[in-house]
């Protein structure tokens, strides 16, 4: 019962928090906005955070990272930091347009809110609010549901700022946007971000979101993004998550798609302590179309939870989904994916795979697929597999001349390859194809991301132990 | 080249090869043949390593070295090749990849600098002429969708790419037409040196029309109960098993 009490306690200081700094989180959104947190508030006074008595939280447990007593920041600190400096990417060649939130707080301050000749804006949601309320107010808190989870309740009441993007109708961006998260501070701390995205009709979007820590203190993220896509527009989507062991992060992605609608969405996560990815896609109408890809490659005792939850709510629509993950060591992955197709939801097409390969003896998968199907003229499939590296395999290649231990590498990076090339962006396909193989082998630091302040600290180490196979 | 004695092995307890003994010398074909299930593919599998069996007696020398102390990847840098009679397919490993791998681990291991992508392109595509393949490998995965014919004419282009010096042909012909098996039979014959040496494991005499053997050896509950010259396998063809293993029989009795 000790547990559960120093969760309550952060619970209290939360709520604390609350009433304490409402003046600075009410301060800069409108009244509707204000409602909505105060509403959400309530909604997480009631439900608290997520225990493993919930089934859908069954297998993680977030006690530990509750445990811990984190900062908040109620407004940017300061201007010590110069982002440029903090933080180099080495995506960039990739050519898009960067993004960056620092700590939660989007970190571009010389031109916080940004209109591109064709009428896109990108920037910071704060800043949004304030100059277009008109756009923010018809999407914020629709998609994310407040009153079902007390995570996104906590969010939702919290949320000061994230990353806006707006796209108009018939407007295809022709770079990728790129969002650059990054924690980095001497206290441990908790960030919210909360981000918006709105696709107008036949409008094209292709996101980079990238989460990165760049200071080894532990930080519990819990993030938002709400994104809209309406009828014809099309999105493709990559989430990268390289986080240090140290780090407990909660992600909420909640996807709508109108008519004809078609999205992408991969989610690699080659590092992190404890992630926990809630990914909804709501295919809301007719021929909207969404692909939902997922690589985790977790060693030591890293713990990683996918769960999505596609719901098929109007006739003729399809989603295939795939996720793939190595686990090493201690490790723990659990994936838990659920297809919901209602009763008016005739014609729809839904397949959802998910694959696993265990290292060692000690390493955990819990893996749950699950359909729920109310319409009767549907094409529906779903399917597991947890295995271990075939030894068929193995014995070929090294009949070849080709050592154990590069044999390994070889099948687990195929393995792998069949998500990698998922990716239809060259550059990033590339780039995220050599991190997973540097993953692989053990040589991926998180200075691969950054190049400044690795150096300074501890690094926590990681490799996949060939030799305990 | 290759002296194996007395050699016994057995898997889960169970004896599969009892006591048997073959000598290769360079420049040699070998045609091992007899009925299903005495063993033949099991001395393949030990000849490279297969780590499921158990070698319980007896002794492997290949060039003067112990070969049942080495790994498969060690025998196969020292020059030994394993044509499967069923090829893995790797999904999501191309041949290009795997093959470069296993080219230069070979060239690491004698102390040689890895091969240019050039080099190693050209190379290829040598191999793949002489062994005349005219599937597209660059794009593919490691027999993924190969047809039976393809997967073991893939096995011959490993062994031109390989050299090897003694390469174990397991059951090679099986499944082929007789277009297939030919080309399977000119790679054999355009690899074949003075230096180095084939045991060719097959069910029929047809593969023998090709590929001309120096010696033929029947296997039968794991030892080797006859060897003869070519003409054995025609009298196999013709007469088949039975003959032999009344013999055996009757020197059992003996």
């Amino acid at each position: 019962m000790k547990t559960t009490g120093i969760a309550l306690s952060l619970k209290e200081k939360l709520e604390n928090n609350f009433s304490e700094n409402k003046e600075l989180i009410f301060k800069n959104s409108t009244n509707f906005i204000n409602e909505i947190r105060t509403k959400a508030f309530e909604s997480f006074k009631l439900m608290g955070f997520p225990t493993i008595k919930q089934e859908n939280w069954r297998y993680t447990n977030l006690e530990n990272a509750l445990s811990k007593d984190y900062h908040q920041q109620f407004q940017p600190q300061g201007n010590t930091v110069d982002i440029e400096k903090v933080f180099h990417c080495e995506v960039h060649h990739l050519d898009t347009y960067t993004v960056t939130q620092l700590n939660n707080w989007y970190a571009e301050k010389h031109i916080p809110l940004c209109h591109l000749p064709n009428g896109v804006i990108i920037g910071s949601l704060a800043k949004a609010i304030e100059a277009h309320p008109d756009i923010v107010e018809k999407h914020f808190g629709r998609y994310a549901d407040f009153e079902k989870s007390g995570i996104t309740a906590l969010n939702t009441a919290f949320a000061q700022d994230g990353v806006f993007i707006f796209v108009p109708d018939n407007v295809e961006i022709n770079k990728p946007i790129q969002i650059i998260n990054i924690i980095d501070s001497n206290d441990d701390l908790l960030v919210q971000p909360r981000n918006l995205i709105i696709l107008g009709k036949n409008s094209k979007l292709t996101l980079v979101h990238c989460d990165h820590t760049i200071k080894h203190k532990s930080s519990f993220i819990n993030t938002v993004s709400e994104i809209f896509m309406d009828e014809g527009s099309s999105m493709d989507h990559y989430k990268l998550q390289n986080k240090d062991d140290r780090s407990a992060m909660i992600t909420n992605t909640s996807f709508h798609l109108e008519a004809n609608s078609n999205l992408t969405t991969n989610t690699i996560v080659l590092n992190g302590g404890l992630i926990r990815n809630n990914l909804n896609i709501k295919l809301n109408g007719k021929g909207s179309h969404a692909d939902l890809n997922g690589l985790y490659l977790v060693s030591g005792t890293q713990h990683v939870d996918n769960n999505t939850f596609v719901d098929h709510a109007s006739p003729d629509t399809t989603s295939n989904e795939l996720y793939k993950g190595v686990v090493d060591q201690n490790a723990r992955a659990i994936f838990s994916g659920k297809i919901l197709v209602r009763r008016h939801s005739q014609r729809t097409q839904a397949i959802q795979t998910n694959r696993n390969l265990l290292l060692t003896d000690e390493a955990i998968v819990n893996s749950k697929p699950h359909l729920e199907i109310y319409a009767d003229d549907v094409k529906c499939g779903h399917g597991a597999t947890v295995g271990q590296l075939d030894p068929d395999e193995l014995f070929y290649l090294r009949a070849r001349g080709i050592s154990e231990e590069n044999a390994r590498m070889l099948l687990m990076y195929a393995f792998a390859d069949e998500i990698v090339t998922k990716i239809s962006v060259p550059a990033l396909r590339e780039r995220i194809c050599s991190l997973v193989s540097k993953r692989l082998k053990g040589e991926l630091s998180i200075c691969d991301q950054c190049v400044l302040h690795c150096n300074d600290n501890e690094i926590p180490s990681f490799e996949i132990d060939m030799s305990k196979v | 080249m290759l002296k194996i004695k007395n050699l016994k092995v057995s898997i889960n307890n169970k004896k599969i090869i009892n006591g048997l003994n073959l000598e290769v010398n360079a420049g040699e074909i070998h045609a091992i043949m007899g009925p299903n299930g005495t063993g033949k593919s099991t001395l393949a599998s030990v000849i490279a390593g297969r780590e499921i069996f158990e070698v319980t007696e007896g002794s492997i020398i290949y060039q003067g070295k112990n070969l049942l102390e080495m790994s498969p990847e060690v025998r196969s840098r020292e020059g030994i090749f394993l044509g499967f009679q069923y090829p893995v397919e790797i999904p999501g490993v191309s041949i290009t990849n795997f093959m470069k791998t296993a080219i230069n681990e070979h060239r690491k291991y004698k102390g040689l600098e890895p091969l240019t992508a050039t080099m190693f392109l050209a190379l290829m595509e040598e191999k793949k002429k002489m062994v005349d393949l005219q599937t597209k490998l660059t794009n593919r995965s490691v027999n993924e969708g190969f047809s039976g014919g393809e997967k073991k004419k893939n096995e011959i282009f490993q062994m031109a790419m390989l050299e090897p010096t003694l390469a174990i042909l397991d059951e090679t012909d099986s499944g082929l037409d007789i277009d297939a098996l030919r080309v399977v039979a000119n790679g054999v014959n355009k690899l074949r040196r003075k230096d180095n040496a084939f045991i060719v494991i097959t069910h029929y005499q047809r593969l023998l029309d090709y590929i001309v053997p120096d010696f033929v050896h029947v296997l039968f509950e794991g030892r080797i109960v006859k060897s003869g010259k070519k003409e054995l396998a025609l009298e196999l063809e013709e007469r088949g098993y039975d003959w032999i293993k009344q013999e055996v029989e009757a020197q059992s009795l003996l």
